[in-house]
Order: structure tokens, then sequence, then C-alpha cells
């Protein structure tokens, strides 16, 4: 598709902007876009956020209801998650059901909600075997201008942090938070021509070679890591992305609070 | 909304009227029982008993003449099909560029992700547009940095006269080139394109607000070093 | 249409479970250029409705096959994101959405000036984050202001509204509980200047006297939404005077 052909022009511009240390928009290689997390946007879902990344712009809902759970977990609640690339956030996105890039994105965003176990699902059971609580965390792109990882994983983890249990109309008590016992942040960083960047413009990942999100506990334990791009990574850029991820990710804590 | 003897520098919007029967229908407009209406979103201008509508938006619309910017976006064994920032992507035959090509050998002369200069060389009722290089200054580009703004800021870049771009080149040091079809390709010193690009940013962004010729000239003094007065370009 | 006339939607003073009248709009917020990457973009939050729209185009046509050599195709697709409602609603294009689509493709389709722009298409993408009855109409309000911020020409703007029928009263723009319970609907699309009407569904039940009581109701609604949507645009390009003479810079640029 025509706009998804990048000119040789710009590529050599990052890539000599680069040389010396520099990136388009004049950030350092571990600095984020500006930020804004807007909670409670919507009053049909049970907790909601809409996140700002730079121009990048996503919208996250959670829905909980009451089904059964799976068999080999009896007595835990139910989470899943989807994330939707819809065509109004960029001329690259077409209609229809979830591509290869929207299936990675949910995952990686539900591995590192599930391997947190920042939600806590077995509190989220009913009655074993019988009924529990499901929980479903709806991502939806609205502009796309990079690191769509990222924007997903804060507005997810917003949305969950300000979800509240719907128990009085399915009569099962009264409304009450959902239980949250971690705080895990994701970080993305590319490679371009062996510097590491750290949230990535569109721009910026069309010329990237590899991907890496690091997804960390407030500890600055790991629960989560997905590489993505046909490039390669090496071990040292690896553990690079890990430490930014752990202190840009104490940081973000910090702010978001 | 009725905007007859309006003084210009006010937006219309389409479905508004302009005209009720002195002025004829210019770009942008259309008729309905003697009447001009808009049909676009812009600023109403009235120039030799025509009313048009300058549109602030909408994508570009490629005429003949027109100085593009265009990329490969793809090749064939005796064209390559460039893509001119319009809904309509353009072919570019092999007799229409100043090499000679054989047949097949197209890539060896551009590629996919390639930018070039070219003019429009037709386009028929259908909107198939034909491009050229054969023209005079007309060739591949490399080097420097390609950006893209609205088309209907094109005339607020180039200035009355060129002044406008000729300031920013002037002052940052740089070739700039503006195609009609709002692709703009830099070339210079690194720094100096960076800033070069902020000035035009600044320009789109600002297009229709007071005293934008100064605060162009107050950035570019702010980020120019001493003894870069030389011009080229 | 539930057309259970038991439930009381309006109290003995003629004021409707929300707060108000017969003949009274719900609150209406209309934003236009809200998004970066689209050609053309608008919000409308209307009561609880929130709805986004998008335009991009004109561009080359897909599939191919659906290209028209004389003018352009407008294809619109509405949908609603899963958390839009109470119980999640599963993504992907139901029979609904399909349908609510193609008119107001058609609707579109009527406004634009397509033959403009042979063999490419404007896609209209309508998605509803927040439902609250009545988001076809919101959709179709916002789609009209993304087409125009998009720079597309066309005659006019397209205000939409619906129109019921609760308690035996007709009743202009039902909210959830309305259309819930309610006995009739009639969404409808018209450009205020022409009177031309471009979308008009109705389900269940009116007299021809009711559904002309129901017109009456819509006029000064779609007046309103009409200003709602003009104000949006003129903000979003607002010009400030100005004395440089630059600023005479006419659309014969020179080559830089």
């Amino acid at each position: 598709m025509a706009r998804s052909i990048m000119s040789e022009i710009k590529k050599d511009h990052i890539h000599k902007l680069l040389a010396k240390g520099k990136r388009v928009d004049g950030r350092a290689w571990d600095e984020f876009r500006p930020i804004s997390i807007q909670t409670n946007f919507s009053e049909t879902a049970e907790g909601s956020a809409r996140v700002k990344l730079g121009n990048t712009d996503v919208l996250v809902g959670v829905k909980m209801s009451i089904g059964t759970p799976f068999e080999d977990t009896p007595n835990k609640g139910v989470l899943s998650t989807n994330a939707e690339l819809i065509p109004l956030a960029s001329p690259t996105f077409e209609s229809g059901p979830p591509d290869e890039n929207s299936v990675e994105l949910a995952r990686v965003v539900d591995r590192g909600i599930r391997e947190s176990q920042m939600v806590d699902l077995e509190a989220m059971c009913i009655e074993p075997k019988k009924e529990v609580w499901m929980i479903f965390t709806d991502i939806y792109v609205l502009d796309y201008d990079g690191n769509l990882f990222d924007a997903a994983f804060l507005g997810a983890m917003a949305a969950l942090r300000s979800t509240i249990v719907p128990a009085k109309l399915h009569e099962k008590g009264e409304d009450y938070a959902l239980p949250i016992r971690h705080f895990p942040i994701s970080v993305t960083a590319v490679q371009i021509e062996n510097s590491i960047l750290v949230d990535p413009t569109l721009d910026e990942e069309k010329v990237a070679a590899a991907r890496l999100t690091v997804t960390t506990d407030e500890n600055g334990d790991l629960r989560a890591m997905q590489k993505g791009g046909q490039g390669a990574l090496t071990m040292e850029q690896i553990y690079k992305v890990i430490e930014t991820s752990q202190r840009l990710g104490a940081d973000l804590r910090n702010t978001i609070g | 909304m009725n905007k007859e003897g309006s003084s210009s520098r006010e937006i219309v919007l389409p479905g508004d009227l302009l005209d009720s029967g002195k002025l004829k229908a210019g770009a942008g407009t259309y008729v309905q029982e003697g009447k001009v209406y808009a049909a676009q979103l812009g600023i109403m201008s009235v120039k030799s008993n025509f009313v048009n509508v300058i549109p602030l938006g909408g994508r570009y619309i490629p005429a003949p003449g027109d100085s593009v910017i265009g990329k490969v976006i793809d090749i064939g064994p005796s064209n390559w099909l460039i893509d001119i920032n319009s809904p309509y992507p353009a072919p570019l035959h092999v007799n229409e560029v100043p090499w000679r090509v054989d047949f097949g050998d197209t890539a060896r002369f551009m590629n996919v992700g390639d930018t070039l200069l070219a003019k429009v060389l037709m386009v028929d009722e259908t909107m198939r547009v034909q491009v050229t290089m054969k023209e005079q200054g007309l060739r591949k580009l490399q080097g420097g940095q390609v950006m893209e703004i609205s088309y209907s800021k094109v005339p607020r870049v180039i200035g009355k006269g060129g002044s406008m771009i000729q300031m920013i080149k002037n002052m940052t040091n740089t070739r700039i080139f503006v195609g009609q079809n709002g692709r703009i390709w830099l070339d210079g010193e690194i720094e100096n394109i960076v800033f070069a690009i902020r000035a035009i940013k600044m320009i789109e962004e600002n297009a229709h607000t007071s005293r934008l010729t100064e605060r162009i000239k107050e950035y570019l003094d702010s980020v120019s070093k001493p003894g870069q007065a030389e011009t080229s370009g | 249409m539930g057309g259970n006339s038991n439930v009381k939607l309006i109290d003995d003073n003629g004021i409707r479970i929300d707060g108000r009248k017969v003949d009274q709009l719900r609150d209406l917020k209309i934003e236009a250029g809200v998004l970066k990457r689209a050609d053309g973009s608008a919000y409308v939050e209307l009561g609880k409705n929130k709805v986004l729209a998008a335009v991009y185009g004109p561009r080359e046509c897909h599939p191919r096959h659906m290209q028209n050599p004389a003018k352009a195709i407008v294809q619109c697709k509405y949908n609603m994101i899963a958390f839009s409602v109470g119980d999640r609603k599963r993504p992907g294009p139901d029979r609904r959405s399909v349908e609510i689509s193609k008119i107001i493709s058609e609707a579109l389709e009527y406004v634009v000036f397509t033959e403009n722009f042979p063999r490419t298409s404007i896609d209209v993408y309508i998605e509803v984050l927040q439902a609250n009855a009545g988001t076809r109409c919101a959709g179709l309000t916002a789609a009209s202001v993304a087409l125009a911020d998009a720079g597309i020409p066309m005659k006019d703007l397209v205000p939409s509204v619906a129109v019921g029928k609760v308690n035996d009263q007709v009743v202009l723009d039902l909210q959830k509980e309305e259309d819930n319970y309610g006995q009739a609907d009639v969404p409808i699309a018209m450009i205020p200047r022409t009177g031309e009407v471009l979308l008009l569904q109705m389900d269940g039940h009116l007299t021809r006297a009711e559904f002309g009581r129901a017109m009456e109701l819509a006029q000064p609604a779609l007046m309103q939404i009409y200003a709602a949507q003009k104000d949006a645009l003129t903000r979003r390009y607002a010009l400030e005077p100005s004395d440089d003479p630059e600023d005479q810079a006419t659309s014969e640029p020179q080559e830089g």
C-alpha cells in the first residue's frame, strides 16, 4: 500500500540523526512521549481508560459478567483480553477479524496482566466449578503513531485498577473495587542500527530491525517479554532494555500513582 | 448560513449561501436555483466576478503542469508507479525519463522507496494521471529529508512572491523544494534541516493566525548561528 | 420496541424520566478534528451516547471490483465497541450494524460530490464508544462533520435525530429506556435548507397524524444539531484577523 512504503530519504534521515544521538522529535533514547491517562471514560464498562502516548490514542474497557470456570482452574475467575486495530486509527488498518498484529498485541498485554497476577483470580471465584467472575478487557486503538504495546498496557492497567465489580447487578452483594495486587508496567524499545530507542513513533517502528517489550512489576521483577520484528537483538541490547524497563517502570508508577 | 457580501477570511462551510445572483460560481462552490453555495470547508474569496472557496483541507488533486514530489511504490518492466500524495497514483513511463531505460531494466534507475521531482503531464476525465521527468530540473532526489503538509497550506509556505520560503532557505542555509502536492524536500546540514522543518510545521499549524511571518522570523533568528547568511539553492 | 404502555415514562406534567420535556433534545456536544491519522474526524456526545467518526479519502478503492469509473463510492462502516453497552457485545459486525452501515452510506452518498473523484472510495468509520439509543443518528451527525473536516466537497452538512412515541405521546430523541419500552422509533436525517430526507426508518406503531407530529418535533431539533455541527467546524478552523500582507497569498503558488 502506498502509504506504508517509507521513502529511503526518510529512513536515511532517521539514521543520520541517530548517528548524532538524536531522534526526529528531539527526545532522548530513553524518553517517553507525553502520556495522558483518563479513567472512567465509559459509563457502560465496569472500568475504562483512555491513554494518549504522543499521538497514539488507545481506549480500553473492562466488562464483567458471571460464567463457568475452565475445567483445569475450577476456583479461579476467567481473564480474557482482546485488541482491535480498527480502521479509523490508521489508513493501514483494515476492517475484519483481528489480524496477527491485533492478536499479538492482545496476547502480550494479557500475559503482563496474567503473569503478574495483578488480579486475584481466586478471589473472583463465586462457587468453585460452577460460578466465577469473567473479566473481559477490550482494547481499541483510535489513533496509531507507534508503540501500541505500551499504550494498550497502560490503558489495560488503568482500566483494571478503576474497575468496580458489578456485584449488585448480578445479585452477589454490594459492588466493590476489583482487587488488584500488583502494578506491572510494560516498556517497549526498538533497535535501529544497534541503537536502542524507547517508545518508538510509527516511523521509528517502520525503520527498526527489532522490537522488545519488557513488562516488570513493582519489585522490578520480570513478568513478560516479547521480541518482535524480523531482525536480531544481542544479549547486551536485551539487558539494556530490561534495565531501562525497570527504571522507567518505576518512574511511571510514581507518576501514575 | 448566508455569507453574501462578507469580507474574506471568514470560514465557510458546505451549504453556506455565498451569492444570490451577481457573482459567478468558481472553485469549491455549486449552484442551486441560481444561487451559489459553498461546497467545501474553506475561505471565501471573490476575484474577477467569481466567488471561490479556497479549501482548508482535503486531498491534493493533480492538475497538468503541477510540479510534484513523488515516491516510487511499484515497478513494472517499462514503467514505475508513483505515489504523488493524491487519491490517484501516477504511472511514469520509461519514455518520460531523462535516461535510456531498456525493457525490464527499470529497477536499475529507480527503485521502490525512491523520491523524485516530477511534473504532472496529463489528467483525463476519469482522473488517470501521468507524470514526466523529462523537463529541466526534474530528477531523482537523494539525501536530505522529505516532509508532508496539507496541500492547501502550500501557498502559505511559499508566501507572496516566494518570500516566506526564501526567508526560511536563507536563514537556515538549506535547499528546499515545495511540491504542489504538499510534499517538501529539504537538503543541507542536518541540524539546519531540522530547524527548517520546524519552521514549516509552524506555518502549517498557524497558517491563518496573525503576525505569522514575524513569528517565523523570530524562531529562525533564535536558531540561526552567526555567519549563516550564505544563500544557496 | 417494547410497546409496553404500562411502564410510565412520562409523568403527568409531561416530564420524562430524565427530566426532559417531550420536545427537548439531550445535551449535545460536537468536536471536529479529534484524530491525527484520519483525513477528517468528529466526536459527538448526545446524552450518554459517545460516538467517534473518521473519514479516509478519497483514496484508491478497495476492493477494486467495487470501483466506479464515473465517481467515488462512499463506504461507511458502523460498529459498536464491546463495552459500549451494558451486556458486553462480542466484537465483529452483526446484521444490525450491516444494515445501519448501508443506510448511512446511502445518505452520505447523496450529499457528497462523488463525481469529482472517479474510481476512488471515501471510507467513513463510525465507532460507537458508548450507546444510549439514537446511535445511528449521532453516528451520521458525526460522519457528516468528519467529511467536511476532511475537506470533501459536499452539498451541506446532514443532521440526524430520532423521534418516537412513549406512553401514547410523540417525543423527541428517545433515550435507552424510552427506546426499550416505547411504542415507536423514527430515525431521520435531512438537509435543513432544502428539506431533502436522506435517511428514514420507522418501527412500532404510529398513526399518520402521529407521524406528522413526529416530523414537527424533528424539524427544530435538526436545526439545533445542524448549528452545533457548523459550530464545531468553525471553532476548529477559527481564523484570526490579520493585517499581514503575506496572508493575501492565494491558491496560485509560484514554485519554491
